[in-house]
C-alpha cells in the first residue's frame, strides 16, 4: 500500500531538504519511491508543495485530494491550504509559525484565526508545534525542516537510528551536529 | 547502484553515459538542471549560451564536427530555436544530436502551455517521451544511437512532473563512441536551395523509417490487463492512468510520440473493448487514432487545458476518487512574491511613483506586476519589452515617450533584448529601455550569463559590459543607478524619459539570494515614533506587515537594504549596529 506524505511551506523554508532527506531514509529502507518538488517563480515567497509517495511499486508522482497520510507543514496557513489533500484519518504535523502572505500584508485579507481549532473540530488529528523556537534552541531557525522530520518520525515505526544516519548522508558536516539535534527536539519535545 | 534521482539530473546521466561530449543550453524552468547536472562532469563540455537559437546552433556545430552534443530549453526556448531545428532536420547530423524540450503544463513557471509535439511533427524529427527519471536516463542513452543511426536530431521532451521528480534509477557506466571524422560534404550541409531540394525526400523517407521504427522499438510497449478498456498514454499521464486502473486497464504506452505507430494501434484497438487516450495538452495521438479511423474517447472529456492527476483522470473517466474535508472558508492566496531586499522592488517603486506606463519581460521581475507596485502592464516573451516600447511609442508618438519604459533583465538582454535595442537605434524612437543588472539569471536559479563575468562552472569568463555595448550601438545616454538609491532612481528616470533622445539606464545591484552578498542586520522599529502610515507598505515587501496598528519587520527575512527607511518621515524604521 502506498503511503503519502505532503511537505508544504512557503518558498524559501527548506522543505527541499526535509524532501531529500526523506527520500534517501526510504530509498535504504527498500521501498520504490517518488519524490516531486516545485522549482522556478513558485519558489519565491509563494506557497510550495512537495509530495513524498513510497511503497511497493509508486506510479503517480503527486499527491491528490483525499490521499496524504500526513501533512507536514512549515507553516499554519499552508496546512490549512492543504486540507483537502489529506486522508479520511490522515495526520498533520504543523509548525504554529504564522507567515503573513502578500495579501496580509497590503491589508487586502486578514490571517485566519484559530486555524488549528477548526482543523481539529474537523475530527483531523493536528500534531501542533513551535518547531522555530526549538529550531532555534538548537542552534539555528534555519533546522525547523530537521525539527519537523523529528517530530513526524514519532509516527513511523523505522529506528530512530535510521533516521539519524539519514541525516548524517544529507547534510554538510558542519551542520551535523546542530540538524541532529534539531531532530531530537522534534522527536522528543511534548 | 540504485539512487533516487530527479529526473532531469537522469537525463543528464544518460548524455554523460553516452558519450555527450558538448552541451550548450539556455536555462528555463523546468529544463534547467539538465544542464546544470551534466556541467559536473569533468568530462562533457559545458556552457550557457546566450539564448536558445545560439545553444542548438553550438550543439549542431559539434555534431557536424564529430562528438555527441546536447542543447536543452524549455518549451518557448524551442520557438527561439526553431529556425536551426526546422533545417537541422535536413542536414541531419554528423556525431548523435540530442535535443531537450520541457514542456510546462499547469503553467508553474511559464507565460504558455505550448506543445512542444507540434515542433517535432512539424520540423519531421523523432520526438521520445520519458515518464520517470529511469526513462529519462534510458532515452537519452539510447536517442544518440536512434540519432545516429537515422541521420537526424533527436527530441526528447520533458514536462514538469517527469523533470521535478525523483525516482529511482540504476546508473552504468560512460561509454565512449568512436569519434566520427569530419567530412566535408557541400550536399548535405550547405542548405541552400538546390541541396536543400535533394534533401527534403531524405527527410521524407527517414520518417517512413522511423514510423516503421515506431510499430516495433523498445519506446512502445503494451501492458495488457483487464480487456475492457484500453488506455494509450505517454510521459507522466501513463503513471496516472496506471495509478487510477491498476491492471484493470490495458495500456498501450507510448515512448516515442513522433512519429506515432500505426499497426501497433490498430492491434492495441482490436484487442480492447473501448479505447481512451490520455495525453495532457493537445490532442495529437488521439487525431492520429482519429485519422486511423478508430473510435476514442479522450478531449471529448478531458481537458485541453493544465495539467492532469490521478483523481482529474478518475473523474473524468467516471471513477471513484477519495473522499475528502474541508475547511470551508477562503483562505488569502500566498502568491510568489519579489525576495525581501531584492533590488528590482526600488526600481519598480519609483517607475509607480511616475505613473509610467511600464511593458515588462521574462524573469523574477514579471512579479513587479503584483500589487502593490502593479507597475508592469505587459509581459509576452523574452526580448519583447525593447522592442515593443519602440512600436509603442512609434504608434502613441512624445507624449508615450515621455511615460513609456522598458524593463529587461540582464540574462533576457543578451537572450534577445540586444537586437531589439538595435531597432531603437536604427529607427530612432526616443525610447527609454531599463536594463534591471542584477548579475545573474535569478527566476531559473542563479545561471550565470555573458555579463557576469563567469562561465557555468564559476570560473572566470569573457565579461560583456553593458554600457559600453549600448553606447557603441549609438545611444549617447546611458546612466547607472542603484536601485537601493530612491532619490537617485527618481532623479535620473525623470530625466531619461525627459531627453529629446533615446537612452537606456542600467539599474544596478547583485540578486540579494547570492551568497557573496553581504547583508546589513535587519532594521527594527521604533514604536514610539510609528504612526501607522503606511508609508513603507507601498513597497510590498514581505519582511514588512502592520501589528497592532504599527509596522513590524520580520528580524528572520530582512536583510537590512533600507529601502523602506526612505519611505519613512519619522525616523520609525530604525538600523542596527552590525555586531
Amino acid at each position: 500500500m502506498t503511503k503519502n506524505i505532503m511537505i508544504v511551506g512557503v518558498g524559501g523554508q527548506g522543505s527541499l531538504l526535509a524532501s531529500k532527506l526523506l527520500g534517501h531514509l526510504l530509498l535504504t529502507e527498500g521501498y520504490d519511491v517518488k519524490v516531486s518538488e516545485v522549482h522556478g517563480m513558485s519558489q519565491r515567497g509563494g506557497s510550495v508543495v512537495t509530495y513524498v509517495r513510497f511503497g511497493e511499486k509508486v506510479y503517480s508522482p503527486i499527491i491528490d485530494k483525499g490521499q496524504a497520510d500526513f501533512i507536514v507543514s512549515f507553516e499554519k496557513l499552508e496546512a490549512a491550504r492543504y486540507i483537502e489533500y489529506l486522508k479520511e484519518g490522515g495526520r498533520i504535523v504543523v509548525n504554529t509559525q504564522e507567515i503573513d502572505p502578500m495579501p496580509v500584508i497590503i491589508g487586502a485579507a486578514t490571517y485566519p484565526e484559530d486555524l488549528i481549532g477548526k482543523m481539529k473540530t474537523l475530527g483531523i488529528q493536528v500534531d501542533a508545534m513551535d518547531c522555530l523556537a526549538l529550531a532555534e534552541e538548537a542552534g539555528s531557525s534555519k533546522a525547523v525542516n530537521i525539527v519537523l522530520l523529528g517530530r513526524l518520525s514519532r509516527y513511523f515505526d523505522f529506528p530512530v537510528e535510521k533516521w539519524q544516519q539519514a541525516i548524517r548522508d544529507c547534510v554538510p558536516s558542519k551542520f551535523l551536529d546542530l540538524n541532529l539535534e534539531a531532530f531530537r527536539l522534534g522527536r522528543e519535545s511534548e | 547502484m540504485k539512487q533516487l534521482m530527479l529526473g532531469n539530473k537522469a537525463f543528464a546521466r544518460g548524455l554523460y553515459e553516452a558519450g555527450c561530449s558538448l552541451v550548450s543550453s539556455y536555462p528555463g524552468t523546468p529544463s534547467t538542471e539538465v544542464t546544470e547536472e551534466a556541467a559536473k562532469y569533468d568530462e562533457i563540455y559545458c556552457e550557457w549560451a546566450p539564448n536558445e537559437k545560439v545553444a542548438m546552433e553550438v550543439a549542431f556545430g559539434a555534431s557536424l564536427a564529430g562528438r555527441r552534443s546536447f542543447c536543452g530549453m524549455k518549451h518557448v526556448g524551442l520557438n527561439v530555436a526553431a529556425d536551426p531545428l526546422y533545417t537541422c532536420s535536413y542536414t541531419g547530423v554528423n556525431a548523435g544530436m540530442v535535443i531537450c524540450v520541457a514542456d510546462d503544463a499547469g503553467m508553474h513557471s511559464s507565460q504558455n502551455e505550448q506543445d512542444s509535439r507540434h515542433h517535432a511533427i512539424a520540423a519531421k524529427v523523432p520526438m521520445l517521451d520519458p515518464s520517470d527519471s529511469e526513462e529519462a536516463l534510458e532515452f537519452a542513452r539510447k536517442a544518440y544511437e536512434l540519432s545516429e543511426e537515422y541521420d537526424t536530431p533527436v527530441i526528447i521532451k520533458m514536462c514538469t512532473r517527469v523533470a521535478h521528480s525523483q525516482s529511482i534509477v540504476e546508473t552504468g557506466e560512460r561509454v565512449m563512441p568512436e569519434p566520427k571524422p569530419y567530412v566535408k560534404d557541400i550536399a548535405k550541409y550547405v542548405m541552400m536551395p538546390g541541396n536543400a531540394i535533394r534533401r527534403h525526400p531524405v527527410v521524407e523517407e527517414r520518417t517512413r523509417r522511423l514510423a516503421a521504427l515506431a510499430e516495433d522499438c523498445s519506446f512502445n510497449r503494451v501492458e495488457m490487463g483487464d480487456s475492457s478498456i484500453g488506455i494509450i498514454t505517454s510521459s507522466t499521464s501513463y503513471q496516472y492512468a496506471r495509478e487510477v486502473f491498476g491492471d484493470q486497464a490495458s495500456i498501450l504506452k507510448l515512448g516515442m510520440v513522433n512519429p506515432l505507430p500505426r499497426k501497433l494501434i490498430l492491434d492495441f484497438a482490436a484487442r480492447v473493448d473501448k479505447l481512451v487516450v490520455i495525453e495532457e495538452l493537445d490532442p495529437i495521438i488521439e487525431n492520429h487514432c482519429r485519422q486511423l479511423g478508430l473510435e476514442v474517447t479522450g478531449k471529448d472529456v478531458l481537458p485541453v487545458e493544465g495539467e492532469f492527476s490521478q483523481n482529474l483522470i478518475a473523474e473524468k473517466l467516471g471513477l471513484d476518487s477519495a473522499p475528502y474535508k474541508k475547511l470551508g472558508e477562503a483562505l488569502p492566496g500566498r502568491p510568489p512574491v519579489m525576495c525581501a531586499g531584492c533590488p528590482h522592488r526600488g526600481l519598480f517603486y519609483t517607475l509607480n511613483r511616475n505613473k509610467c506606463t511600464v511593458l515588462g519581460d521574462i524573469g523574477c521581475y514579471t512579479l513587479g506586476a503584483v500589487a502593490p507596485l502593479s507597475a508592469i502592464e505587459m509581459t509576452l516573451c523574452m526580448g519583447a519589452s525593447v522592442s515593443a516600447v519602440h512600436g509603442f511609442n512609434k504608434a502613441l508618438g512624445e507624449e508615450s515617450e515621455s511615460k513609456t519604459v522598458a524593463v529587461i533583465g540582464d540574462s533576457t538582454f543578451m537572450h534577445s533584448g540586444m537586437t531589439g535595442l538595435a531597432n531603437i537605434a536604427y529607427n530612432q524612437s526616443k525610447s527609454t529601455v531599463i536594463i534591471l543588472d542584477n548579475s545573474i539569471t535569478g527566476m531559473t536559479g542563479h545561471q550565470q550569463n555573458p555579463t557576469t563575468g563567469y562561465n557555468i562552472k564559476g570560473d572566470p569568463a569573457g565579461k560583456i559590459d553593458l554600457e559600453s555595448l549600448c553606447r557603441s550601438m549609438g545611444f549617447n545616454r546611458v546612466a547607472v543607478v542603484d536601485p537601493y538609491d530612491l532619490a537617485q532612481c527618481d532623479k535620473v528616470l525623470k530625466e531619461e524619459l525627459a531627453a529629446d533622445e533615446a537612452s537606456v539606464i542600467i539599474s544596478r545591484r547583485p540578486c540579494a539570494l547570492l551568497k557573496y552578498v553581504k547583508h546589513n542586520p535587519p532594521l527594527k522599529v521604533a514604536s514610539d515614533k510609528c504612526v501607522g502610515c503606511k508609508s513603507c507598505m507601498r513597497l510590498g515587501c514581505p519582511a514588512i506587515a502592520m501589528k497592532d496598528g504599527k509596522a513590524a519587520v520580520d528580524q528572520t527575512l530582512c536583510v537590512g537594504c533600507g529601502v523602506c527607511q526612505q519611505l519613512c518621515r519619522f525616523d520609525a524604521l530604525q538600523s542596527q549596529e552590525v555586531e
